[in-house]
């Protein structure tokens, strides 16, 4: 135990400040000024590995780390759809996932957003289209934001999310009210 | 007939060093198989080719003693069943379905389900001999597939996924219970099955090396690295030692980041939050040196034909040394904690346990092999370059549990970060890359790699003017997902995010 408190306190806080949401990654022309809704209540994710090679998922994973801190910033991920506000969706998207990825999107309670993750997720990527992948994760469901990178780091999907939740249109999601 | 009288008809394979190539009849395929089995040699990879124009072949890939030997069968009669090998190795079952329904070739083994085929393509459409469809099935569709049902009084049926509630990879599993206890596990796989293999034919030889990365992004350097070496061997050209050197630097940061990463994640899963903060604070560390000094937090497209992509900088090498010292120190540090604590030790000893008699039985393979008392090591056992001068400490333990398998990732993060120490104190000067010559059309390569997880395997038949005829990536999660069935039996159900976690297997990198 001793040695547990001491190592938390040798290391100490190493969280860093979050980055700036990025218009670059706007799929439509929607992204406003600021990122207008304060995250008043956590703002909760749910994430899909619709075909990803695993790779874009340690970059999801890292978000959770001490550095990027994303609970910090009232994010969390959650474990049903039913609970989410926004889904993360990776990987191009394989045709065995298609069904799945449909009922998880309407499963998800209205208004909500999707970031589509990775290169792959972006066009397909590497792996393209053919008779096991439907590509782009747009050709399945509805996208809001897709952020390229193979894979995006950890900041870039960050940005990813903040660009999709300051899309005035979808304020309310993130908003202290209940909608 | 006795393995050497085999290998003495063999010829080298053009590749890994170590490999031979053999090619034999149908009708002695079997005897071959069990000669190997006999010699308690390991199936590597099946695999097959199989084209429009060509005879379809069975592949299958073997450690036998001291060597590697490629095997193939020509199938004359494509329509009738070829014997199958399960019963030797027991690990052979998934690929022969898995066979079947990429090419229509039908092994004698009774389990005729098919694996890596859902929905998304019919039955009679084989994707590596078909011309593409023009549509598949415009519908998604979910299948009925036909899980083997465990009756008894009071076994009850849990079935989740295919999408799971954590940031993983999706599958599905059916657990039978009684109360809590697993009864029995069966795994249903190939939800992301993207069509790999079928991706290769499409791709230039000289470019592929980026896919191969993507088999399973977790392991990303061993994979582009077997290919890469497969490639190599095919076009006969030797990379320079400097890029060798480097390569083996990538593999082992590749180790040592995967392993921060499951030791964090093992302990978070025995109740420990302290533990995954902990180490994915360290895994981050590696990442942004790797940034800055390699250019990359993740190694996907570090390795290319004829050698790497980026040379090392003086500066960025002592960087990466310094990064690595203090983990190693760190990591040290931390495995006390983890000893000393109690819960975690409770949660770890005894879970998930696969003796060494199964482990062999079975064939258990890589890192999860090795806690279970199966000492195979391809660093050892077939080095390539730069292996040959780094004498790797083989790690083994004989528990065959999930602590085991903690123990065996400490041992072998340590072991990777003295590694890395040699190899930036060793790096030989001269050029990072060479060119290569153009690949022969028909000849096949292969290359064998020890990632992280285990032994990967990649097979490549070069095609006419730079095209790719045949690539079959190959990762150990084949060897071990059905040894994850026996693991859990008996263990109660809430442990069985710890005992998968200890194997952390791939989805992608087995479904293809
Ligand atoms: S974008 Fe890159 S890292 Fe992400 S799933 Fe695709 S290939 Fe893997």
């Amino acid at each position: 135990m001793l040695k547990t408190l001491r190592q938390i306190a040798s290391v100490g806080i190493v969280s860093e400040c979050p980055p700036e949401p990025d218009a670059g990654f706007a799929v439509g022309d929607q992204l406003q000024e600021h990122i207008r809704a304060v995250l008043g209540r956590a703002l909760c994710i749910r994430h899909i590995d619709a075909g990803s090679c695993n790779g874009c998922e340690l970059e999801i994973h890292a978000l959770n780390n001490p550095i990027y801190n994303l609970e910090g910033l009232g994010i969390r991920f959650v474990a049903s759809p039913r609970h989410a506000d926004l889904l993360l969706v990776t990987g191009p998207v394989s045709r065995h996932m298609e069904a799945a990825l449909k009922r998880t999107y309407e499963a998800t309670p209205d208004p909500k957003l999707v970031v589509a993750i990775g290169d792959c997720g972006c066009t397909g990527g590497v792996f393209g289209e053919g008779y096991a992948s439907c590509g782009r994760v747009s050709n399945v469901i509805p996208v809001n934001v897709a952020v390229p990178g193979c894979p995006p780091s950890p900041g870039r999907i960050l940005a990813g999310i903040l660009t999709a939740i300051s899309d005035s249109s979808k304020v309310r999601i993130a908003s202290a009210e209940p909608a | 007939m006795p393995l050497q009288s085999w290998l003495t008809r063999s010829r080298p394979q053009p590749g890994a060093p170590g490999l031979r190539a053999l090619t034999v009849a149908v009708d002695q395929w079997r005897g071959i198989a069990q000669d190997i089995a006999a010699a308690s040699g390991r199936l590597l990879a099946l695999w097959a080719s199989a084209d429009a124009h060509a005879i379809p072949t069975i592949r299958a890939a073997f450690l036998a003693g001291p060597q590697g030997l490629l095997l193939s069968v020509p199938i004359m009669h494509p329509e009738s069943p070829y014997p199958g090998i399960g019963d030797l190795f027991p690990a052979s079952v998934r690929m022969q379905r898995a066979v079947a329904d990429l090419t229509g070739l039908r092994s004698s083994d009774a389990d005729t389900r098919p694996w890596l085929r859902h929905a998304a393509w019919p039955q009679h459409y084989r994707p590596l001999i078909d011309p593409p469809p023009q549509i598949l099935n415009a519908q998604a569709m979910v299948d009925d597939y036909p899980f083997v049902r465990v009756e008894g009084e009071g076994v009850h049926e849990i079935a989740v996924g295919p999408v799971h509630a954590g940031i993983i990879e999706p599958g599905h599993f059916r657990f039978s219970v009684v109360g809590e206890k697993v009864l029995r596990l069966e795994e249903r796989l190939a939800y992301v099955h993207k069509g790999i293999e079928e991706r290769f034919t499409q791709l230039p030889i000289l470019e592929a090396h980026r896919l191969a990365a993507r088999v399973s992004g977790d392991s990303a350097v061993a994979f582009s690295w077997a290919y890469c070496q497969a490639l190599e061997g095919i076009t006969g050209n030797s990379i320079p030692p400097r890029a060798a050197w480097l390569r083996a630097l990538y593999l082992e940061l590749e180790r040592v980041a995967n392993h921060l990463g499951d030791l964090g994640a093992l302990g978070n899963d025995a109740g420990f939050a302290f533990g995954l903060t902990q180490f994915s604070r360290l895994k981050e560390q590696i990442l942004r040196v790797n940034d800055t000094a390699l250019g990359a937090r993740y190694l996907l497209d570090s390795v290319i034909p004829g050698g790497t992509q980026r040379d090392l900088a003086r500066a960025d090498a002592a960087a990466l040394g310094q990064c690595l010292r203090e983990i190693a120190d760190e990591a040290q540090r931390l495995r006390i904690i983890y000893e000393e604590h109690e819960g975690v030790r409770d949660r770890f000893n005894g879970a998930g346990v696969v003796s060494p008699e199964l482990a062999t039985r079975l064939g258990l393979t890589g890192l999860a092999g090795r806690a279970s008392a199966q000492a195979f090591d391809l660093r050892c056992d077939l080095p390539c370059e730069p292996y040959t001068q780094l004498s790797v400490q083989k790690i083994t333990r004989s528990e065959g549990d999930v602590a085991a398998r903690v123990a065996v990732r400490f041992d072998e993060l340590q072991e990777s970060c003295r590694l890395i120490q040699h190899i930036l104190a060793s790096l030989p000067d001269g050029p990072h890359r060479a060119p290569l010559d153009a690949p022969a059309a028909g000849v096949t390569g292969a290359g064998l790699i020890e990632g992280w997880r285990g032994p990967v395997c990649v097979a490549l038949e070069a095609g006419p003017a730079g095209t790719i005829q045949r690539c079959h990536p190959h990762d150990p999660s084949w060897q071990n997902w059905p040894v994850l069935e026996h693991a859990v039996i008996g263990n109660i159900v809430p442990d069985f995010p710890l005992i998968n976690k200890s194997f952390n297997l791939s989805y992608s990198g087995h479904d293809l």
